[in-house]
């Protein structure tokens, strides 16, 4: 059997179940749509198991590595239990405690994080965008930082938006509507060129198999 | 007890992450290393929590014979058909696992989200009805960016007569370009701070119990 053949009807298969949807909704697309909730489920479960579970917990705990069996990985071991415990109505409450380590590490760990990278580097890179450049340069950067301090402004509800407040707000709005119309077309594109891909895989790899397939069949 | 301990581990665990960035020695470097391991294996149990439900939700369905039962076999056999493949199997290149998710889980993956483009487009037809001159500006800007990112735009632009020989022959893209690195980086920058100084209260608040919704309810 030519597995290559197979792989590629496979997927043109799908590919077509799926955009049958723009005609209707209809059995072949709800057939594939369950199909790819089920298998991207189970994907993930099997990633988790190879990328996540044996080698940070099933290895260390049995000491597959180069360190002998490290005991601590109990702990994780049992929070994740209590996890699973969720399903299990009489003992449910135990996943709190789970979901207690989760979100405590979670908030820690974003806590710093989310400030370093999302908050200070980017009032650094606002700042530093002022420095150097020509005419343009500077007129550039004069509205990226007055459009990320007006942006502010317009976040700020502890004030009410009215007098220089209120202008800086209407200024903060239309960079953001600017910013959401940009990021939604980019957004747009991103899902046309996937579109593409798969016209380009339709036309070019399934589409030559045809002959080939009904060579085989007949 | 049942609240107590829960918020008592969501103190300790979140101050060792937090002293561990502060005071990068031990033992809060150490403890906050592991607890980073643990995150990592705890979180992953969920991902079994939601797997798990996904097979209940779809018995549930077959059992009560609810509408559109008739695909939920599909969704557990197509579960456990990548399950069973996964663990015989194994997941290196050319095994049966490898061979359904390149052939099967990726294409459907890539044509579900872009069949969004369809759908996106439409919405958006009908949500960005210019009311006002700001909902026009965002659809302009989204339009120009679009256009900036095939060479449609460009080709259009040199229709114009003399803007092929002139200064910008490619303006549609330069002005898509300076859309996303002024305008839309601005708009960026001030969603992006304003949800860091968001997250930093709330991780704030949950690490201090004065937030416990995670926990199921207000008790």
């Amino acid at each position: 059997m030519n597995w290559e053949i197979l792989g590629i009807w496979l997927g043109a298969l799908l590919t077509l179940s799926l955009y049958s949807f723009l005609y209707r909704d209809n059995p072949f697309y709800k057939f594939t749509e369950h199909l790819f909730v089920g298998m991207s489920a189970g994907y993930w479960v099997i990633y988790n198991i190879f990328n996540v579970l044996r080698p940070n917990l099933w290895d260390r705990l049995t000491g597959a590595g180069e360190a002998g069996p490290d005991l601590w990985m109990i702990i994780p071991a049992v929070f994740g239990v209590f996890m699973i415990l969720r399903l299990v109505p009489k003992v449910a409450s135990l996943s709190r405690f789970a979901l207690a380590m989760i979100v405590g590490t979670g908030a820690g760990l974003s806590l710093v994080t989310t400030l370093q990278t999302n908050a200070l580097a980017q009032v650094e890179g606002t700042i530093l965008s002022v420095t150097g450049g020509g005419l343009s340069e500077f007129l550039d950067s004069f509205l990226l930082v007055a459009g990320v301090v007006c942006g502010l402004v317009y976040f700020f509800f502890s004030k009410a938006h009215r007098g220089v407040i209120g202008g800086a707000a209407g200024i903060g709005i239309t960079i953001l509507m600017i910013a959401f119309g940009a990021s939604f077309g980019y957004t747009v594109m991103a899902r046309i060129s996937l579109l593409i891909g798969q016209a380009q895989f339709l036309l070019f790899r399934w589409l030559p198999t045809i002959p080939l397939f009904r060579g085989l069949a007949g | 007890m049942r609240t107590i301990l829960p918020l008592a581990i969501t103190f300790v665990t979140g101050m060792i992450m937090v002293l561990n960035f502060f005071v990068p020695h031990r033992p809060f470097n150490s403890m906050g290393n592991s607890l980073s391991d643990w995150y990592m294996i705890v979180a992953s149990a969920a991902i079994f929590l939601g797997a798990m439900n996904l097979l209940q939700v779809h018995f549930a369905r077959i059992r009560h014979r609810a509408r559109n039962w008739q695909y939920s076999p599909v969704a557990i056999g197509g579960f456990l058909l990548m399950l069973t493949a996964g663990l015989v199997t194994g997941v290196e290149e050319g095994r049966a696992f490898d061979f359904m998710f390149q052939n099967m889980v990726v294409p459907m993956g890539a044509t579900m989200f872009s069949l969004l483009a369809f759908f996106v487009a439409s919405a958006a037809f009908r949500a960005f009805r210019s009311s006002n001159w700001r909902a026009t500006l965002l659809l302009v800007s989204a339009f120009v960016v679009m256009l900036g990112r095939v060479p449609i735009g460009d080709l259009l632009w040199r229709l114009v007569p003399g803007a092929a020989s002139g200064a910008h022959p490619s303006l549609v893209t330069e002005i898509a370009e300076w859309i996303m690195q002024v305008p839309n980086m601005a708009g960026q920058r001030a969603v992006m701070i304003g949800a860091a100084l968001g997250v930093v209260a709330t991780s704030l608040r949950m690490i201090f119990g004065v937030e416990r919704s995670y926990l199921g309810g207000a008790d």
